[in-house]
């Protein structure tokens, strides 16, 4: 992996946390990017479903409820007034494949909403192409006195590297 | 020739016996010659008396003459006998007269003003002047002339207005009126008296103009409550506000003094206003110099090193930063208070600048020392080269506040060229790149860089590429030059910021594409003006 050689933008200014089986579903984990400037990147992880062989995205919704689209999420002024508020559970958008299967990703940590990633409605195998970077699903900014405790529950590359090790021993 | 005439003649009489000042008693009588105020305070005092007993002699003598012709003999004969009968008949006037004057002018001469409270008494004296004058020099500035300000108790606002109500009384009784507005400022007549005094002690000019400024701040603690009925009978004009530390500001008391009625002002506010103890006290006595503008351009050499401060939660990330490494130099030269730094741009800490360098300008706060030739400017230059081999400094100049905008008005719309080392994740040839030479103008939207989103609004922002040119080092790496439009964040127009720089060099040659270095090779703003070495 050419990443790993020479460190990315990625690598160079963010740390990596991971949520894993995301509300108990089971590899849905989830990769959350924090930027030294306490921006947060959410991602899929490596081990998501729908980056494995075989998936393909039908669709992509940021309608989350029937009065609730993440896409009209708006934001002004260097204070970003007008965001939508995201607790770790809050959905941020659901993710139809083609063999019926709908994955829901949530913001995993708590924060206000920048912005959600448009470029993979129109373009949806980008997700699968680059998840960590121009495949990403939103950008949140945790608030300034949470910055450094929202990040307490998410496990860091070792750990998760950890869990995926005991799940692929439990499996084989 | 002596300010006052018979008409002012009873408000001179009542003001002088209420306890105000003889500089006051001419305010009130509108004298507006300037050269009235500035003779000493016992001479104005004793010209006073003498101008109010002679009146009152004439008068006197006048009826007496009318009444009672034998009385100027007997008085008369009486003079050159001595006073040993002093008290015999209401007719022995003269002595008396002159003893009370003499008593009456040592009274006044302690007495403080009721309305002045000793501004225009014995803060006009020399004493005071010589005292003021020993902090100036003492600060050792540089300056040509001066000009002074004054901050006056708030209070005596309300003692003007006192005074003002008794005489317009007094003269409401002779059938005359007197608008407030024609009574002579008391700051103003302060001014009068001591400009010349500063000018002498000083050696320079008063100047409204002068951008050195000697400034002084009275207080009276004595009469503070004063003004404090005017907020029960008037509670509207003082609102409190945050960054006021009372409510009784000079504007809000003036406003209060225009609403208020006569009545409740005299219900609530003895006219005259009683005598106080003691005179004010000049509380601060401070000199501050209008501040100087230098500007220059500088190269920065280190890619460890931030443009200005770097801190973090009150921690310090860089030891140094450009602002620094050329401030610190320029404010023990110019003896300043504190600086403030401006740049056309800036460069992240990681980036070099070379080239002729990035226009700056420096404010500094209160220098104490102005004057730098041309010459003495080079040798600072010189001095801040080398004192670090991280920045380098040219053009170093005396600007004027002004100029600085040409700095600034350029910011948008200028041109900078930048070169950057590019890495690619698959292989390259040169004729992979070399597209790239071939883009003229090419316009690009920049969403507000995840780096700075924190800070920034969250904003899409076209800028354009005016040209590139690409120079083949390896499979992987090359190195682009590129003249931009100014704003233009170009880290993000090689990797692409998670898709949100569209296009980006990664797009564009169809690979992932990261900058490795960058340095910006020149900022095209022709301010400040190019000088010969």
């Amino acid at each position: 992996m050419a990443a790993a050689v020479t460190p990315g933008v990625t690598e160079r200014y963010f740390t990596r946390w991971y949520k894993p089986d995301v509300k108990g579903n089971l590899c849905e984990d989830h990769c959350i990017l924090q930027h030294s400037n306490r921006i947060c990147v959410i991602t899929l992880a490596e081990a998501h479903p729908l980056l494995q062989n075989g998936k393909t995205i039908k669709s992509i919704n940021y309608q989350i409820s029937a009065n609730c689209s993440r896409l009209q999420n708006k934001v002004s002024g260097k204070s970003k007034r007008g965001a939508q508020f995201l607790t770790e559970l809050a959905p941020l958008c659901r993710i139809s494949c083609s063999d019926g299967e709908e994955y829901t990703i949530y913001s995993c940590i708590r924060g206000r909403l920048m912005e959600v990633n448009e470029n993979i409605l129109d373009n949806p195998a980008i997700l699968q192409e680059k998840p960590s970077t121009e495949g990403y699903i939103a950008v949140v900014l945790p608030k300034f006195e949470e910055s450094k405790t929202i990040t307490q529950g998410l496990l860091t590359p070792k750990e998760y590297e950890e869990v995926l090790l005991k799940r692929f021993n439990s499996t084989s | 020739m002596f300010a006052l005439t018979e008409k002012n003649r009873s408000i001179a009489q009542l003001l002088l016996n209420t306890g105000t000042c003889p500089r006051c008693v001419f305010r009130f009588c509108c004298v507006g010659l300037e050269a009235s105020y500035r003779h000493p305070y016992k001479d104005l005092l004793r010209e006073l008396h003498e101008f109010l007993e002679y009146n009152k002699e004439k008068e006197d003598r006048f009826c007496c003459e009318i009444a009672d012709p034998p009385c100027k003999r007997i008085r008369l004969e009486n003079m050159g006998e001595g006073a040993e009968d002093l008290n015999q008949n209401g007719a022995l006037q003269q002595t008396p007269v002159a003893d009370d004057v003499n008593v009456a002018m040592a009274n006044s001469t302690l007495k403080v003003c009721n309305v002045c409270l000793g501004i225009l008494q014995e803060f006009c004296e020399t004493d005071f002047v010589k005292k003021v004058c020993q902090k100036v020099n003492s600060a050792e500035y540089q300056f040509t002339s001066f000009v002074f300000s004054v901050s006056l108790p708030p209070q005596l606002s309300v003692r003007e207005h006192a005074a003002w109500l008794l005489v317009k009384e007094e003269m409401g009784k002779q059938g005359l009126s007197l608008a407030k507005e024609d009574i002579v400022q008391l700051k103003e007549t302060y001014k009068w008296i001591i400009h010349p005094l500063f000018s002498e002690e000083l050696g320079v000019p008063a100047d409204g103009k002068s951008l050195f400024e000697v400034s002084v701040v009275f207080a009276h603690p004595e009469t503070d409550e004063d003004c404090h009925f005017l907020a029960r009978v008037c509670p509207d004009c003082f609102k409190p506000a945050k960054n006021k530390q009372s409510v009784f500001t000079r504007m809000a008391i003036i406003k209060a003094l225009d609403k208020i009625k006569e009545e409740d002002f005299r219900e609530h506010f003895p006219c005259p206003p009683s005598s106080p103890k003691n005179i004010c006290a000049a509380l601060e006595i401070q000199c501050t110099n209008g501040a100087i503008f230098v500007a220059g351009r500088y190269n920065k050499y280190s890619r460890n090193l931030p443009q200005t401060p770097w801190i973090i939660d009150g921690e310090r990330k860089l030891e140094s930063s450009v602002e620094e490494l050329i401030s610190e130099h320029l404010m023990t030269a110019f003896k300043a208070d504190s600086f403030n730094f401006s740049s056309s741009g800036r460069e992240d800490v990681d980036v070099r600048t070379l080239g002729s360098g990035r226009p700056f300008a420096i404010e500094l706060v209160n220098p104490h020392r102005i004057h730098f030739t041309a010459m003495e400017m080079k040798e600072l230059q010189q001095k801040i080269n080398n004192s670090s081999d991280k920045i380098k400094v040219r053009d170093l100049q005396l600007v004027t506040r002004e100029a600085i905008g040409h700095m600034k008005e350029g910011e948008e719309e200028k041109t900078k060229t930048y070169s950057a080392l590019i890495w690619t994740d698959k292989a390259i040839q040169k004729e992979d790149i070399a597209l790239l030479d071939d883009m003229k103008e090419l316009k690009i939207d920049q969403k507000t860089p995840l780096r700075v989103l924190h800070r920034r609004p969250l904003a899409v922002r076209s800028r354009v590429i005016h040209t590139m040119k690409s120079e083949y080092i390896d499979d992987h790496h090359f190195r682009l030059h590129l003249k931009t439009q100014a704003g233009t964040y170009i880290k993000e127009f090689v990797h692409g910021d998670f898709g949100r720089t569209k296009p980006n060099i990664g797009f564009l040659l169809k690979r992932t594409a990261d900058i490795l270095e960058l340095d910006v090779e020149s900022v095209d703003v022709d301010w400040p003006p190019t000088l010969n070495d």
